[in-house]
């Protein structure tokens, strides 16, 4: 059955506020469209979506766990990086 | 009490609520994760959309019943299904292929009742159009994939087509109560409801590379009766599945 098994989507839902789509989950289908029809049965069951993106599992490129420290580590001890050395004006909200 | 209304709320809601419960029982069996979900999620639909026709139909009767009475204290006679609903699950091609006859009709069916004259029949039909539109396009899909799939799932789909066939006539049937409501703007003959189904049953079959059974096929006297009342046998045993908690503890509530 291995060699016959649907390949493997991952499920990316933008939400009824969100801005961005977000990772929710994989699933298995033989294509792109059953893939967008199994994305809407299991994923948006409860209301959770206005758009789907699915995309195969195995075309996404992703960095490698043994790389962690030389593409991470250098960051950690750059605080000056993020903006919390501006004083912001009482006046700005929410940032 | 407007008995002619009464009959077809039953007719409306009789077939997606035995469909439903049908559906049901692949819950836990399907072939894969994702179409089990996917076949669940229609039968709670469906089973919503009966609750929505039958409530009316209970408020209509006048006579103290509500949804639950009506779909679980009814026997078999009183059922106003159509028999394609009754036809066993049996393996998941003969599924789909039930799922594409009945979808494609009950799309056509809701679409027109979204017109009625009668405010709460079109409210319901409007609602449950959106789901059945969903439910037509997944079932055609899928008829489309197992039809033109293997040489093996070929076979499979245009047997089931044939078993199920004879039972599509009964579909587009007219009687009494069907031109009743149709004169009076709430309903619609079930007649008129035949060719945009074939057109669309069709064209779906000669993407799928399946040859339509003969026209005529559909039309014998023996395949039909369920919108009166006349069953085949294995409604009794759906029913008594189905009815059997609400039965054996009347009054049963979550």
């Amino acid at each position: 059955m291995s060699s016959n098994e649907w390949p493997l989507w991952e499920v990316f839902i933008r939400s009824q506020h969100g801005l961005a789509h977000k990772h929710v989950g994989s699933l298995h289908a033989p294509d792109a469209e059953m893939a967008i029809n199994h994305a809407r049965d299991v994923y948006t069951r409860r209301n959770e979506g206005l758009s789907i993106w699915v995309v195969r599992a195995a075309d996404i490129v992703a960095s490698s766990p043994a790389d962690k420290d030389a593409l991470f580590e250098p960051a950690n001890s750059k605080v000056y990086r993020h903006p919390t050395f501006f004083p912001m004006p009482d006046a700005v909200k929410h940032m | 009490m407007d008995k002619a209304l009464f009959e077809s709320l039953l007719r409306w809601g009789d077939s997606p609520l035995v469909l439903s419960q049908q559906l049901a029982a692949w819950c836990g069996h399907g072939p894969a994760l994702e179409e089990d979900l996917a076949l669940t999620n229609v039968a709670l639909d469906l089973l919503g959309q009966a609750r929505l026709w039958l409530t009316l139909a209970g408020e209509v009767e006048g006579a103290g019943r509500d949804e639950d009475r009506l779909a679980y204290l009814r026997d078999a006679p009183q059922f106003r299904n159509v028999l394609l609903v009754e036809r066993p699950n049996g393996h998941y091609g003969d599924t789909i292929a039930r799922q594409f006859l009945f979808d494609a009709w009950h799309y056509f069916l809701l679409e027109r009742l979204a017109g009625s004259a009668d405010p709460r029949v079109a409210a319901i039909a409007a609602k449950s159009l959106k789901e059945a539109a969903y439910h037509v396009r997944r079932s055609s899909d899928m008829l489309i994939r197992l039809g033109d799939g293997t040489a093996h799932s070929h076979a499979l789909m245009q047997a089931s087509l044939e078993a199920l066939w004879p039972y599509t006539g009964e579909l587009f049937v007219d009687d009494e109560v069907d031109r009743e409501l149709d004169a009076r703007g709430v309903g619609c003959r079930p007649e008129s409801l035949r060719e945009p189904w074939l057109a669309h049953v069709r064209a779906v079959c000669a993407q799928a590379t399946l040859a339509l059974p003969d026209e005529q096929a559909a039309f014998r006297p023996a395949h039909r009766g369920g919108r009166q009342g006349r069953h085949t046998e294995r409604l009794g045993y759906l029913l008594a599945e189905m009815q059997h908690l609400q039965r054996a503890y009347p009054g049963a509530s979550w």
